[in-house]
C-alpha cells in the first residue's frame, strides 16, 4: 500500500550544545510507517544545523522572531505555504508556541494542521505559575515565585533574616525551646533550628503577617530560572540578583525563583489525545549532563511511579499534545515535578529507539487520524548524544542569508 | 535479616546489575553476583551461607559478615522490594 506524502514544517533546527527538537522530531518523522515526508525547516537563525542537513530537511525557510508578532509570521506562513502546500506544522520552542496557539485557527483555515497544547494548558502549566498548578492538581512540585525586580530577592531574604531574629528573640523572651518540629528532642535553647522556629512563628501568627509560610521557606541554594529557558543555582544574594539580571536581560520578566530540590533528574516525554487518555509516555534518567544541564546520555527506565505520575498529570490537564515532564527524585525517593515543557523534548528519539514514535502519532493526532495508545516501550536502552561538524559550501550559506529560504 | 532482591532487577553473567525502575547500574563481583542469584532463588540466609561455604572454602562466620554488609548495600541502593 502507498503510503501518503505529508509536507511537514519543523521548527528547533538548532542541534547545538542546547539544542533544539527539531532535528531529532524529523529523523522520527522519516522513520513513520503511515506517512512519508516531505520536510520544511523553519528556521530563526541562519547558523541553526539543521538547515544544512539536507538528508534530513529538503528546504527551510527563514521566519520571523516571535517578538515580531504573530501577523509577520503569519504573513510568511502563508508565503511558505504557497510554496509548499504545507499539511502540519510541528513547533518545536517554548518561546513561538504562543504564536502558534494564537495563529491555530487560520492555519487551520488554509488546511495547515498541529496538535498543540489549548492556551489554558499552555500558561496554567508555565514556569511562573508552577506552584499553583502543584496545589490543583496535587502534584508535588517545589515552591518557586515571579519576581520582577532585584528589590525582591533582597526583601525575600531580608524578610527572613529579620524574622529569624525576631523568632530567637520571642523564645528567649518566652524561655521556651520548644517551637521547633522535633520539640521532644529539643532540651536547649542553642539546639532550636531557626528554620524551623521561624515556620512556626509564621504559623503562630497566620493571618497577621502577609509573609506566607512559603515565602519563609526559600534557603539557598535556590534556582533562578527564566520565563522560557536557561537556570542557574545562585548560593548567595549576590549570585542571585546576578542570575537574574542576566536572565531577565535575555528572556524578559518575570524571573522565577525556586527551591533547590536535591536529588536525581528524571524526565518522561509523553502525549495527551485532549480528552484526557495518555496515548505515550517514556521515562528517562539522565546519564550525562552538560554544563546548561541538558541529557547528553540517558536511558529508558521502567518506573511505575513515574507512569502513574504522567498519567495523573495528563488526566487532570486533558493535556493536548505532546510534553516533557521534568523531574527530581530526592533521596527519600519523592519524586518533585520541576518543570513541563509543552512541546516535544530535544531526546525524543529515544523514545522512537525503544518503540514509541510520538512524533508520528502528534502528526496522526493533527489531520484528524485515531491513534491508539502506542505499545510498551524497552526498557534500558540508552541514547548517547554526539555533536558533529559538517563542511558547508558558503554559497549555501550567502543564498540562505539573500533570500531566507535553502 | 531475610530480603528480597526486586525481581525486575536485571543481572548479566559478567556481573553487571541494571535496576530498570531507577536508571541504575552497578557492577558486582562474582561473589556478590553469586549472592544475587541465590536471592533471586528464594534460598533462606542459612542456605546462601551454607552453599557459599560448600562453594568457595570458606568459614561461616566469614561469609555470613560478608553476606550482612552485601545485604546492606543492596538496601542502600534501592535494590530490595520495598516491603521488605
Amino acid at each position: 500500500m502507498n503510503k501518503p506524502i505529508l509536507n511537514i514544517a519543523v521548527t528547533g533546527l538548532n542541534a547545538i550544545d542546547s539544542p533544539g527538537p527539531g532535528v531529532a522530531v524529523i529523523r522520527s518523522l522519516r522513520e513513520a510507517a503511515s506517512f512519508d515526508v516531505r520536510i520544511i525547516g523553519l528556521a530563526y537563525e541562519s547558523l541553526e544545523p539543521g538547515i544544512y542537513m539536507h538528508h534530513l530537511v529538503d528546504h527551510t525557510y527563514m521566519i520571523p522572531y516571535p517578538s515580531t508578532g504573530t501577523d509577520a509570521l503569519f504573513a510568511r506562513l502563508e508565503y511558505i505555504h504557497s510554496r509548499e502546500n504545507l499539511d502540519v506544522i510541528i513547533p518545536n520552542f517554548d518561546a513561538e508556541l504562543y504564536s502558534f496557539i494564537k495563529l491555530e485557527p487560520r492555519l487551520r483555515s488554509m488546511n495547515i494542521k498541529m496538535f498543540l497544547p489549548t492556551f489554558e494548558q499552555f500558561e496554567e502549566r508555565h514556569k511562573v505559575n508552577l506552584s499553583e498548578f502543584g496545589s490543583k492538581y496535587d502534584i508535588p512540585v517545589p515552591f518557586g515565585k515571579a519576581i520582577f525586580s532585584t528589590q525582591e530577592i533582597d526583601e525575600l531574604f531580608d524578610r527572613k533574616k529579620n524574622r529569624n531574629s525576631i523568632s530567637i528573640e520571642k523564645s528567649s523572651a518566652n524561655g521556651r525551646h520548644s517551637f521547633t518540629d522535633n520539640e521532644e528532642n529539643d532540651t536547649a535553647g542553642n539546639r532550636i533550628e531557626t528554620n524551623a522556629l521561624t515556620r512556626k512563628i509564621a504559623t503562630v501568627h497566620n493571618g497577621k503577617s502577609k509573609v506566607t509560610e512559603h515565602e519563609e521557606e526559600f534557603e539557598f541554594p535556590v534556582m533562578i530560572k527564566g520565563k522560557w529557558y536557561d537556570a542557574f543555582v545562585a548560593n548567595n544574594i549576590e549570585q542571585a540578583k546576578a542570575y537574574f539580571n542576566k536572565i531577565s536581560a535575555k528572556w524578559g520578566l518575570p524571573v522565577v525563583i525556586q527551591k533547590f530540590v536535591h536529588g536525581t533528574e528524571y524526565n518522561v516525554i509523553g502525549l495527551g489525545d485532549g480528552n484526557g487518555n495518555m496515548l505515550a509516555a517514556v521515562p528517562m534518567r539522565k546519564q550525562y549532563i552538560t554544563d546548561k544541564g541538558k541529557a547528553w546520555a540517558g536511558i529508558s527506565i521502567d518506573d511505575r511511579k513515574l507512569i502513574a505520575l504522567t498519567e495523573k498529570f495528563i488526566r487532570s490537564t486533558k493535556w493536548r499534545g505532546a510534553f516533557e515532564l521534568e523531574l527530581m527524585k530526592n533521596g527519600d525517593n519523592k519524586y518533585y515535578l520541576m518543570e513541563i515543557n509543552p512541546r516535544i523534548p530535544a531526546w525524543v528519539y529515544l523514545a522512537v529507539g525503544v518503540g514509541q514514535n510520538i512524533p508520528e502519532a502528534l502528526v496522526n493526532l493533527a489531520i484528524g487520524k485515531n491513534v491508539d495508545p502506542l505499545p510498551p516501550y524497552d526498557v534500558g536502552k540508552l541514547f548517547i548524544r554526539y555533536s558533529y561538524d559538517m563542511i558547508v559550501d558558503r554559497s549555501e550559506f550567502e543564498n540562505l542569508s539573500l533570500n531566507g529560504e535553502l | 535479616m531475610t530480603i528480597r532482591i526486586s525481581q525486575n532487577i536485571a543481572i548479566s553473567e559478567t556481573g553487571f546489575l541494571f535496576n530498570p525502575s531507577t536508571g541504575e547500574s552497578f557492577t558486582i563481583n562474582p561473589v556478590g553476583a553469586q549472592f544475587i542469584a541465590y536471592l533471586k532463588e528464594g534460598l533462606s540466609d542459612d542456605e546462601i551461607i551454607n552453599r557459599m561455604c560448600e562453594e568457595y572454602e570458606v568459614e561461616p562466620k566469614d561469609i555470613s559478615r560478608d553476606f550482612e554488609d552485601f545485604k546492606e548495600l543492596l538496601k542502600q541502593n534501592n535494590l530490595v522490594d520495598d516491603n521488605e
